[in-house]
């Protein structure tokens, strides 16, 4: 057995994920992220003396979106507790968090691993406020403070150590942004800190019941830097331990640099957050009939929306996973369905020369502006041949977008309509022909495969407006004829 | 030669006189000077004071519709938020420190037209019950100028008692409105919790803090309650109920039941001469055809160690802002160790009380210590609410005396075990334990030549009967 | 309850305090004081009270997710005391 087979790998994930509301948690400043230091800013997010919190409505509602996404039990009886230690970006000295009633308890996340898929245990998700920025690199003997984000609601999403490997971990991350996004409730954007990771993590020996001593990894921004923490910090431990040393627990941070990890502090340091519910908060109530709407308003989450595409609209499998990767893309070809019911068409339309254009221009499907009215009609030409999909996709279909005319329009007015009447497809084939006679007399030799060329040739001279099907068709019966044009 | 008796003889007074407001108001600067030595203000807001003077008597010969408090001169309590001005918690923490928003009692005060003479004095971080802790000097009691005036609201206790203003404002966490009231002989109110906003009132102990009112009669604090109280957006925990007329006559003719706890009357720490002039207003009482009884009250020995642990605890958390980041006092001491630096600028920029009930707040919520004696003290808050509940269902209301003894001399305190000094809010903090109203009446005079009061307390949002009751029990007295 | 100097110690850095010399001998002498005189509270029997956690019999109040109360930059830099035009500043926080 290799010296990592002599292990086993126990990984607990803590995702905090900024909630996309307008405004901070317990104050009326935007919670919008790039703008200017400290400009985001009243007297309640400084902590200004006298200031007291007021929660913010729609922060709850996400937050127990995110939970029955999770399947989680809703807590109905909640109230906020404050986490007491001292940080330049705390400004109050305390974290006002959710501790001993986290608004959901329990649930999962759905991950694929090889042996199948995998019910991701979570332990809970709660609320609490972001601290703001520390920035260490601006100046040579301060740390520079930018509190814009200090107030931002989170949630915190807590894992049970069921995770066994970084594979799990990558795909657990990977899904669980992906579904943020989807309910709408955080925007999944790690560069910008929308979506942030702590890992924490031990081994034991293989069929070992106890949990070995556990280290943090803190503050992971990207999917590839939680698997690259995981490993290193994996590799780092079972080293001491098949030395003879123990591991201590602490808490360490990622060094993306060279994708190691370095020690913050010893548990020695561990601080004793003092938690007692906030004075200046009442407690909240969610009845029955709030967790039923929440319910209500949830969209079908990916996996079932797959399914259904898979069944109502006869789509394959990998398309449907396609289309229900954003919810914006969903959106967009439900919206299309309405107009055009050739459903497998609209699928490799989006998926194909669409998406070529928005991954060109780093846009999503909610930032199209092709309204699916016109795409269908698109569509629609190009199903009654009075369009090839080569030219439509390629000439027309830019010319469409953020545009005001028809594809009908368009196609006109650039001349592109497929003739597929025999007299004018006559000439250019009898020209076609005519102006390759020894490739005729290939063809007609045998080699069938030239056809291919006599069709080029045909576009060529029609300038793209030759039907293809039809001028094939017509190139075939008059090449096969034995007459001489 | 301008003199006050009451807000509602001063709009009189105003209705004859077009500069009546600068007149108060430049009579009022006078007297403060006058009487600088006792320290009760920090801080004379006179140019802005005369400029709203001014400006009120314009809007007054516009015949334009006047607020409730038109032209009334107030002192606030160096812990009240306004907007443009300092505000330091009489704390070397916030010296220099200026507001940038206001409180929204100091919004209302305005609003209905009062005129904000200046920021008095007090206990640093209002813990204290001397006014003697704070970092500009203690505050002298205007009656014995060797005595304190009380805490920790002493210097707006003493400015409206030596007629440095009309009304004042304070704050009541423990009693440090009731107790400086009681050795001032003035009126000192505190409300229902949630009655008044807290929003720019600084924060000592979020569920015990409550602004309160100084006044020389109950109508003029009932009318200033009555300005300030209501919802507010920017604080939760305000209450929703719509705000009555205070300063309206009712329950005329009423007789009331009142109860008093056996063990206050005659309590061990009790002065004797309070405890029997007391005593005989029982009687009065009675005699009027008041019913006044006693009820048992054997929680009497743990009502201040409940409130000692859990006010420090709010107090620790409630004070870990200043750290010389955002705002406040920054030690100078060169420093590369944050930690270093945080502890050097606030051991430096707090006082001794100050960092004594940090520590003792520390304590009691670490781990280890949480449950024995903050959860415990939590308990044993819901059981002295119910007690409360249980009172005011056969009664309407709860007399005690407010202070065992009248004004202690200057630095005395220093010389007591810190633990008695502590046990002379007993009668105090039951008010903010439970939430209830209370208010303490100068009914009495020492025959030491000191005055004292009695304190009333009714239940929840039942102001207009404290109100009423304390005004029917001025009148018996006089 | 005996209170140790090294529990002073642990408890003034969690609260980000520094006691030396007289001043801590005192500081010692005083919170020994207090926790003995709220030792009193074990004397009442509690069993299945639950601890009061607020005070305001308010819930639920919750606000609407609107921008606004923002100030300027200027405004809450107004009383830093060592700042530059855009941050607050604070001594080098992790040394590596």
């Amino acid at each position: 057995m290799t010296i990592a087979g002599k292990y086993e790998v126990v990984i607990g994930l803590e995702v905090h994920a900024q909630l996309q509301t307008a405004s901070k948690l317990f104050s009326g400043d935007s919670a919008s992220f790039g703008a200017s230091p400290n400009t985001h800013i009243s007297p309640i997010t400084m902590g200004h003396p006298g200031v007291l919190p007021r929660t913010n409505r729609k922060a709850i509602e996400y937050a127990v979106k995110m939970g029955l996404a999770c399947h989680c039990e809703i807590e109905e009886d909640n109230y906020f507790a404050r986490k007491n230690y001292f940080y330049p970006d705390l400004p109050k000295g305390y974290q006002v968090t959710q501790h001993t009633t986290p608004v959901c308890k329990g649930g999962y996340v759905t991950i694929n691993t090889p042996t199948g898929k995998k019910n991701i245990q979570l332990n809970r998700i709660h609320l609490e406020e972001d601290a703001g920025k520390s920035i260490h690199d601006l100046d040579e003997n301060y740390t520079c403070i930018d509190l814009n984000r200090a107030g931002v609601p989170l949630i915190e999403i807590v894992t049970e150590p069921v995770l066994q490997s970084s594979e799990e971990a990558w795909q657990y991350v990977t899904v669980l942004r992906k579904l943020v996004k989807w309910i709408g409730v955080c925007d999944g954007n790690m560069e910008e800190g929308s979506l942030r990771c702590d890992a924490n993590i031990s081994i034991r020996l293989q069929g070992e019941k106890k949990l070995g001593t556990r280290v943090e990894v803190k503050n992971l921004n990207s999917i590839r830097n939680v698997k690259k923490a995981i490993d290193y910090e994996v590799e780092r431990m079972i080293a001491i331990v098949e030395s003879g040393g123990t591991i201590i627990q602490q808490t360490r941070s990622f060094d993306a640099g060279n994708d190691t990890t370095f020690a913050l502090r010893d548990k020695e340091e561990a601080n004793d957050y003092r938690y007692f519910a906030d004075p200046d908060l009442p407690p909240f109530h969610l009845t029955k009939d709030f967790i039923k709407t929440m319910q209500v308003s949830l969209p079908s989450l990916p996996e079932q929306l797959a399914t259904q595409y898979q069944q109502e609209f006869g789509l394959s499998e990998y398309d449907a996973a396609q289309l229900c990767d954003e919810k914006a893309t969903a959106d967009y070809f439900e919206s299309v369905t309405h107009f055009c019911k050739n459903y497998k068409a609209v699928a490799n339309w989006m998926l194909g020369p669409i998406r070529e254009y928005l991954n060109g221009n780093n846009f999503s499907f909610d930032q199209l502006s092709l309204h699916p009215e016109v795409l269908a009609e698109l569509i629609k030409l190009v199903e009654e041949g009075q369009l090839n999909f080569s030219v439509a996709s390629s000439r027309i279909l830019p010319s469409l977008i953020n545009g005001k005319r028809s594809p009908l329009q368009v196609a006109e007015e650039m001349d592109l309509l497929q003739v597929s009447d025999s007299t004018e497809l006559e000439i250019w084939v009898n020209e076609a022909i005519r102006s390759m006679p020894d490739k005729v007399a290939e063809y007609k030799k045998g080699k069938k495969n030239l056809i291919g060329l006599f069709v080029g040739e045909v576009k060529k001279i029609s300038k793209g407006k030759a039907d293809p099907r039809s001028v094939k068709t017509l190139l075939e019966q008059k090449l096969d004829e034995n007459t001489i044009i | 030669m301008f003199s006050f008796s009451s807000i509602q003889d001063y709009h009189v007074f105003l209705t004859g006189n077009p500069n009546g407001c600068v007149t108060a108001v430049g009579h009022y600067l006078s007297v403060i000077e006058e009487k600088k030595h006792l320290n009760a203000f920090l801080e004379i807001f006179a140019n802005d004071a005369l400029q709203q003077a001014s400006a009120l008597d314009v809007q007054r010969a516009t015949g334009k519709p006047l607020g409730k408090l038109h032209g009334v001169v107030i002192a606030l309590k160096d812990n009240l938020s306004y907007k443009g001005h300092k505000v330091s918690a009489s704390s070397r923490m916030l010296e220099g420190f200026i507001s940038i928003y206001n409180a929204t009692a100091v919004e209302k005060l305005l609003a209905e037209g009062a005129i904000i003479i200046g920021r008095t004095n007090c206990d640093e971080f209002a813990m204290g019950s001397s006014s003697e802790n704070s970092a500009f000097g203690p505050v002298k009691n205007g009656l014995d100028e060797t005595r304190v005036p009380g805490g920790s609201s002493g210097g707006s206790a003493v400015a409206v008692q030596m007629g440095m203003c009309m009304v004042s404002l304070g704050s009541d966490t423990g009693g440090s409105v009731r107790q400086p009231a009681d050795l001032c002989g003035v009126v000192g109110l505190k409300p229902t919790y949630g009655r008044i906003s807290r929003y720019g009132l600084i924060a000592y102990a979020s569920s015990f803090d409550h602004i309160g009112v100084f006044a020389n009669t109950v109508d003029d604090a009932a009318l200033v309650l009555e300005s300030i109280s209501g919802p507010d957006e920017f604080d939760s925990t305000v209450s929703q109920k719509p705000v009555p007329n205070y300063l309206a006559q009712k329950e005329k003719g009423k007789k009331y039941r009142i109860a008093y706890f056996k063990e206050t009357i005659d309590h061990s720490r009790l002065d004797k001469e309070i405890s029997t002039q007391i005593k005989s207003f029982i009687d009065v009482l009675k005699a009027d055809g008041h019913t006044v009884e006693p009820v048992d009250f054997d929680l009497i020995e743990y009502v201040v160690p409940t409130y000692y642990v859990l006010t420090t605890a709010e107090a620790s958390s409630n004070l870990s802002r200043f750290d010389g980041v955002k705002y406040g006092y920054q030690s100078s001491v060169k420093t590369t160790d944050l930690t270093e630096w945080y502890k050097q600028t606030r051991s430096e920029g707090f006082g001794k009380e100050v960092k004594r009930r940090i520590l003792l707040g520390t304590f009691v919520l670490s781990a280890g210590y949480y449950d024995a004696y903050f959860t415990k003290a939590q308990q044993i808050r819901h059981i002295l609410v119910d007690k409360a509940k249980e009172v005011f269902s056969n009664y309407d209301a709860i007399i005690s005396p407010t202070v065992p003894t009248t004004a202690f001399l200057l630095n005395e305190k220093a010389k007591k075990d810190p633990i008695e000094i502590l046990l002379a809010d007993i009668y105090t903090v039951f008010a903010n334990l439970t939430g209830i109203p209370g208010i303490s009446i100068p009914l009495f005079k020492h025959s030491n030549g000191l005055p004292f009061g009695l304190q009333v307390l009714t239940e929840h949002f039942n102001e207009e009967g404290l109100i009423n009751l304390s005004r029917e029990m001025t009148k018996l007295k006089q | 309850m005996e209170l140790t100097d090294e529990m002073i110690d642990d408890l003034a850095h969690l609260a980000r305090l520094r006691f030396s010399g007289e001043e801590r001998i005192s500081v010692k002498k005083d919170l020994q004081k207090m926790i003995s005189f709220v030792e009193k509270l074990q004397e009442i029997d509690t069993t299945g009270v639950k601890p009061l956690l607020h005070m305001s019999d308010t819930v639920n109040i919750l606000r609407e997710d609107e921008v606004q109360g923002s100030i300027s930059r200027e405004d809450a830099l107004l009383n830093a005391p060592v700042k530059d035009e855009q941050f607050f500043m604070v001594p080098k926080v992790i040394k590596k």
